[in-house]
């Protein structure tokens, strides 16, 4: 059975640059309607459930924003 | 529940002035996490030059020493013969290895001087604007080539591939290329990255690990585009993969360090190599 | 205690006044007239376990005597004039990273390849800071292959008190020639305190409240984006400078009592002056010398006491002119009429004692016909 995973994502570290949507394999990622205090719209898990907790996000994440858990 | 992937210790948790979507963050992240593995964050030296390199040790958390333009591996020669203990790390970007510094790389690695350097290979020069860059691709754009980057009528000269440069030179010992544009290339090269880390501190060298990264700025894309331009531009011209491995632990051998992960590549891998035996 | 004297080439005494100071790594490349110095370090540093690189150039040369001072060492590198030209990115960063270290010019004639004698022309560039940006480092000037060994050996301990480049400026006929040295003793296996600014030192190391296993790190850097605090790094660096002139200021007096005429001269110049002084007292006729042993910190003090006791003032350098402007500088203002002459061979004519006699007489002449 796969792993089952979690995201917690730093609004506040993101900037926005969706590397992790497309790394994602699981399609668990999309973008946030609202902004950070940056500016940036940082990406959201948004269909959680898929998460395998692969870490290809974490991966290219340049800004150490993702923060994945083995649930 | 159980954290997979974290933040690393010897990075600092505060927000880069990195662009959205450049790869030294993410640089910065494999090489912070393979000092935590290693257990070297209390001797590891940063060398961090000019270009956007120069933000590098507010953001590592390891003592540094800020060199001039191209005089990386000079400065690094320095450092490590007086500190050959210490895990010496240079962190050098296109410019400062390929132009200005190519004597200092060229003679630092051909005395075989033991610290490792990470040549992040954007093709372009980041911190003043855009400006062609000794790896710039034929045809490329940049601010200093607006028709793109012309060899034959321009006198602009051609992209250099500094890895297969150095691999000919007698002192050096490991030279990896990788990449950071997709989730597995980045995995590969942290471990091109162990690998170079863990030689140096056995006393083995010099290491260098060539990374191609993304500048979506100066390259004037979106950052998801940038890293498809990675892999469908810079990869087929500059090839990835272990370019030479003159190391004495055998690929797929433990790597040797106490605390360590084992540093071998699989054997498909290693085969692919190209033969680079040492002259006897 | 029995003196070690040697009989020793001007390059070699600084080599092992160097070693002897406790000269941990000499990063260097060849150039005439210094390669004798460059040699020795090479037999001598690598006999005795200490580090010597021969360079890919001067300017990478400097880049490691930098990272080398960075990390702790006690670093040295040695050139001549079109070299030193390369160095002056390296020593303006290290002085703005405020590093100690040892930088030997062994001045040869200029611009551009110039010749290989003996020369002046590179006072300027020694301190008026050759590099960009606004700091001064030490600059000392021998005279004689004892007094290379001497200031080369105390060139250590300056640069580690000030935490400065410290430069001694020799010239070509300095670093060839052969003279007797009493070397100074070893300090090489003294202990010394550790640089707590430096990279790598050890954890936990002596005082600061540093703990035994973290402390913050230590970062080397010249940078300071921020105007403002750029601003106040330089003007706390020009206080030190203060500090250095006051207690570092040295020079020579020679007969400057007796003296109308005194000549002010360094190095090879200083010692033609000192020829024509002893053949002007054959003929009865009283001239002085001011011999400036620290270019920088300049001994304007001294110089200014002079002017105002009406001696007549005759630079000669080799050179078309330097330090006769820092003698103009130094005596300006005075109210009194202060004449400052100048007489100057360059291109690396070594001026004769007999030239620099007939124009002191015949500047001595002018003024009684007046």
């Amino acid at each position: 059975m796969a792993n089952k995973g979690k995201l917690v994502i730093d609004r506040e570290r993101c900037k926005g640059c969706l590397l992790c949507v497309r790394s994602c394999p699981t399609k668990v990622l999309g973008v946030d309607t609202s902004a950070n205090s940056w500016g940036y719209y940082p990406s959201r898990a948004v269909d959680e459930e898929k998460c395998i907790a692969c870490g290809n996000c974490f991966s290219v994440c340049p800004d150490v924003a993702i923060t994945v858990y083995k649930v | 529940m159980e954290q997979m992937y974290g933040h690393p210790k010897s990075l600092k948790p505060i927000q880069t002035k990195y662009c959205p979507g450049c790869g030294h963050g993410v640089i910065h992240r494999i090489i912070a996490e393979v000092i935590d593995e290693l257990g070297v964050q209390d001797r590891s030296i940063l060398m961090n030059p000019v270009g956007c390199s120069i933000w590098a040790n507010l953001y590592f958390d390891v003592d540094s020493v800020q060199v001039p333009h191209g005089r990386t591996p000079a400065g690094a020669t320095g450092v490590k013969r007086m500190r050959p203990d210490h895990l010496v790390i240079c962190y050098q970007g296109d410019g400062d290895l390929a132009a200005i510094g190519t004597a200092e790389i060229v003679h630092a690695a051909n005395r075989g001087e033991k610290f490792t350097t990470i040549f992040v290979n954007n093709a372009i020069y980041g911190m003043t604007g855009g400006q062609m860059a000794p790896t710039t691709l034929i045809g490329q754009k940049a601010t200093t080539a607006p028709h793109g980057r012309d060899p034959d009528t321009a006198g602009m000269g051609y992209p250099i591939r500094v890895c297969e440069m150095l691999a000919t030179l007698g002192g050096s010992r490991y030279i990896a290329r990788g990449s950071v544009d997709s989730a597995p290339n980045v995995r590969k090269t942290k471990q091109y990255i162990k690998k170079a880390f863990e030689a140096q501190l056995r006393g083995e060298g010099f290491t260098m690990v060539e990374i191609l990264s993304p500048c979506p700025t100066n390259w004037q894309l979106g950052p998801v585009a940038a890293a498809d331009w990675v892999a469908s531009d810079m990869v087929p011209f500059f090839r990835l993969g272990e370019i030479k491995n003159e190391l004495s632990v055998a690929p797929g051998q433990p790597g040797g360090q106490p605390g360590g992960q084992p540093g071998g590549q699989p054997a498909a891998a290693a085969a692919a190599a190209p033969a680079a035996g040492r002259a006897k | 205690m029995v003196e070690e004297k040697r009989l020793m080439k001007g390059n070699e005494a600084i080599a092992e006044a160097a070693i002897r100071a406790g000269c941990d790594a000499y990063f260097g490349y060849p150039i005439t007239p210094q390669n004798e110095l460059i040699a020795y370090m090479a037999r001598h540093m690598l006999d005795k376990g200490r580090v010597f690189i021969q360079a890919e150039s001067e300017t990478a040369a400097m880049s490691m005597v930098y990272g080398a001072a960075a990390a702790g060492g006690r670093a040295m590198t040695s050139s001549s004039s079109p070299g030193v030209s390369l160095k002056q990115e390296g020593i303006s960063y290290a002085c703005g990273a405020d590093l100690p270290c040892v930088v030997v010019n062994v001045v040869r004639a200029g611009p551009g390849l110039g010749g290989i004698a003996p020369a002046q022309g590179d006072y300027f560039q020694s301190t008026r800071g050759g590099g960009h940006g606004d700091y001064h480092h030490i600059v000392l000037a021998p005279k004689s292959v004892q007094e290379a060994a001497d200031l080369t050996y105390e060139a250590f301990a300056l640069a580690e008190r000030w935490r400065m480049p410290v430069m001694i400026l020799a010239d070509g006929l300095i670093g060839q020639m052969m003279e007797g040295v009493v070397l100074p003793p070893d300090l090489s296996s003294r202990p010394r305190p550790e640089r707590l600014w430096a990279v790598g030192i050890p954890r936990g190391d002596a005082a600061g409240g540093r703990a035994g296993k973290g402390r913050e790190p230590n970062h080397v850097t010249s940078i300071h984006l921020d105007p403002a605090e750029l601003e106040s790094t330089i003007i706390a660096r020009f206080e030190r400078y203060k500090d250095i002139a006051k207690e570092n200021t040295s020079f020579e007096e020679v007969n400057l009592d007796k003296a109308d005429l005194v000549f002010v001269a360094y190095g090879t110049a200083a010692r033609v002056c000192l020829g024509a002084i002893q053949a002007a007292k054959l003929r009865g006729v009283e001239l002085g010398l001011l011999r400036p042993i620290s270019l920088w910190p300049f001994p304007r003090d001294v110089l200014r006491r002079l002017a105002g006791e009406g001696k007549r003032l005759l630079t000669v350098e080799m050179s078309m002119g330097q330090m006769v402007e820092d003698v103009r500088l130094a005596v300006s203002g005075l109210g009194k009429a202060c004449t400052v002459d100048f007489f100057g061979r360059t291109g690396g004519m070594v001026p004769t004692e007999e030239e620099v006699l007939a124009e002191a007489t015949r500047l001595l002449s002018c003024s009684e016909g007046e």
